[in-house]
């Protein structure tokens, strides 16, 4: 009964962690750009909920009114001013990708100085939706829960579009073979300037969400890009479905086996699957061969 | 090499005066600036063996920090049982074979994979070896019992230093060295023409790994006690990697010189103003890529070479700085309007 609880509580928490990739995967999978200050609008994401509801003194998801169209603004201002002139400089995709690390991991440093500068360093968290809900015979927070449902809304949400209009087709379209999809039409530029930041909205989202049920310090961006980075990579880059599964096993594999193990293993287990997943297939596990 | 020692014999008999000066310095200056030396030569070190390996064949490892605790870690828990030396060889040899098993199974990973990897495997080792400490060891730290001097520490380092950078010069001018540019290049093509590339990265890989280890063992040597946080501390690995990128990994003393500054800026701000540190790295991350792709190195030889046929041909050419700015300005502008 209590592995059920634990096994319940990794599918929730992975479902947020689907979430988080959701945002990468647009960013790496349509813009081609492998953001690694990603988990900085997740962080800013949380500041922005604390905030909202200790100075404010407002629901904790308003802040998302605040958040999300900054993170929108800025992906939007990172893609075309500081990104466009390394795709266009670069080439090949490895050049590209080595520049884009390079970048991003200044802008990700910039940014976390910043926000320890402004924030400091210590743990902050605020008590939201603390109660117990039954599930199916077990008990969880209603905050994991709230999470895990906003992350399901998102996700299908996105899904939609980028099944059913013309803008997801579009972007499915870049996803595939950009050059091909430039040839029928499609500006990339501006395409794939409006995923990344799409993408960098959805984590500040992913952000706020989490901020309900654990506490943070401005630290710990760095940490949520490498769990998106494990799940994309695992899902396979540019895949909806599979990133949200990919979510599910990570959350699960993390909960359980800190669980049966250790809890002060957690972050090492995180590592040790991403890295079996690395070597013995680095296309993903949800791709076809 | 005895024809090169020939037409250089200025270069040679003024860095042989500098490396004297050097040497001799511990006598005249106080210990703090000889302790601010001694990170400046462990920076070097670990900069040019960086680039020994990353910088020619463009596999960017973030895993500096893992080696470099391997070696702290070797260290700590070998000089109680044996002598101090057989302690740092030991220390490199660990540091060898960890980068013989880590690079055997990770090098075919390219670019960003590579890169995340190592990242990963950092932190994978801090944290697998502070549980074990904590649950096997009952204790987060290990106490270091060597009565070494300040002094030595700044000799040791210093020729470590010395001979990575000789090292690696003297490789880049034989057929490993050849084949390591051609890896970077373009691998495919490196193996279609003969070239073992798994071999010559592995083994360089290595080599590159057991220098930083050896350094992470001579720096231990200063600390009293030493912890997993300490001994894996990603910090390392970016500075080496700003470093070495600054300089320009594509030439020998290129990531000695990226070291210098960078060292000096965290001497000043990681003190008082740690947030600030990061930042400041941060900016020159992005920095380098737009202005400085391949490093201070080579554009200081470009402008000398500038320089000297202006001078053979009697013009003083407009100052170097302002063309060279202008030209990087033009070149993103154009970019930006494509």
């Amino acid at each position: 009964m209590i592995l059920f609880e634990v096994f319940l509580g990794g599918l929730l928490l992975g479902g947020t962690y689907g979430l988080i990739a959701l945002g990468l995967n647009l960013q790496y999978g349509v813009a081609r750009i492998l953001n690694l200050s990603y988990g900085e609008f997740f962080m800013g994401g949380a500041f922005t909920a604390f905030f909202t509801i200790t100075l404010w003194k407002l629901n904790p998801l308003l802040g998302g009114f605040v958040s999300l169209p900054i993170a929108f603004a800025v992906n939007w201002l990172m893609y075309q001013v500081l990104m466009i002139p390394l795709i266009r400089r670069a080439p090949d995709q490895d050049v590209l990708d080595a520049d884009v690390v390079l970048v991003t991991f200044g802008l990700f440093f910039v940014m976390q100085g910043l926000a320890l500068v402004g924030w400091g360093g210590d743990l902050h968290g605020y008590s939201y939706l603390s109660t117990g809900v039954p599930v199916l015979g077990a008990t969880v927070a209603a905050n994991r829960l709230l999470a895990f449902l906003g992350a399901c809304v998102l996700a299908s949400a996105l899904f939609l579009v980028l099944r059913r209009t013309r803008f997801g087709g579009a972007l499915r379209a870049i996803t595939i073979d950009p050059v091909a999809a430039s040839l029928v039409g499609v500006d990339v530029r501006k395409y794939s300037a409006l995923a990344f930041a799409a993408g960098g909205a959805l984590a500040a989202a992913s952000g706020m969400l989490v901020s309900t049920f654990i506490s943070f310090t401005a630290t710990i961006g760095v940490e949520y890009t490498l769990k998106a980075l494990i799940v994309v990579i695992m899902a396979g880059v540019g895949r909806v479905t599979g990133t949200l599964a990919a979510g599910l096993v990570l959350g699960v594999v993390e909960a359980v086996g800190g669980y049966l193990l250790d809890p002060a293993l957690t972050i090492a287990i995180n590592f040790g699957l991403f890295m079996l997943v690395l070597l013995l297939r680095p296309t993903g596990l949800f791709t076809r061969a | 090499m005895p024809e090169l020692v020939h037409k250089n014999w200025l270069i040679v008999v003024l860095l042989a005066l500098g490396v004297l000066i050097l040497a001799l310095l511990p006598r005249l200056v106080s210990n703090y600036v000889i302790s601010l030396f001694i990170v400046l030569y462990a920076n070097v070190a670990l900069a040019t063996a960086w680039a020994f390996f990353s910088g020619t064949t463009r596999y960017i490892s973030l895993a500096t920090a893992a080696f470099f605790g391997v070696g702290i870690y070797a260290l700590a828990i070998l000089h109680v049982h044996v002598p101090l030396p057989a302690a740092l060889l030991g220390a490199v040899i660990v540091g060898f074979l960890v980068a013989l098993v880590v690079g055997l199974s990770t090098l075919r990973l390219r670019g960003v994979y590579f890169v995340v990897f190592t990242f990963g495997l950092t932190e994978l080792v801090h944290q697998v070896l502070n549980w074990w400490e904590i649950k096997v060891n009952r204790t987060v730290t290990r106490y270091i019992f060597a009565d070494v001097s300040n002094v030595s520490i700044y000799e040791t380092l210093l020729a470590v230093a010395l001979v990575t950078i000789l090292g690696s010069w003297y490789v880049s001018r034989t057929r490993l060295g050849f084949a390591l540019r051609a890896i970077g290049e373009d691998e495919t093509v490196a193996r279609h023409t003969g070239i073992d590339t798994t071999r010559v990265k592995v083994l360089c890989f290595a080599i590159s790994a057991s220098v930083m280890a050896l350094v992470g063992a001579v720096l231990a040597l200063r600390y009293p006690y030493i912890d997993a946080s300490i001994a894996f501390n990603n910090t390392w690995s970016f500075q080496v990697l700003i470093a070495a990128l600054l300089g320009g990994p594509t030439r020998p003393w290129g990531p000695a010189l990226g070291a210098i500054p960078l060292v000096l800026l965290s001497d000043y701000l990681a003190g008082t103003f740690p947030h600030h540190f990061g930042i400041a790295l941060g900016l020159c991350f992005v920095v380098i890529v737009y202005f400085l792709p391949g490093g201070v190195a080579p554009l200081l030889e470009r402008t000398y070479r500038r320089w000297a046929a202006a001078r053979a041909s009697g013009t003083w050419p407009p100052s170097p700085v302002a063309a060279w700015l202008k030209a990087r300005l033009a070149r993103l502008n154009a970019l930006w309007r494509m």
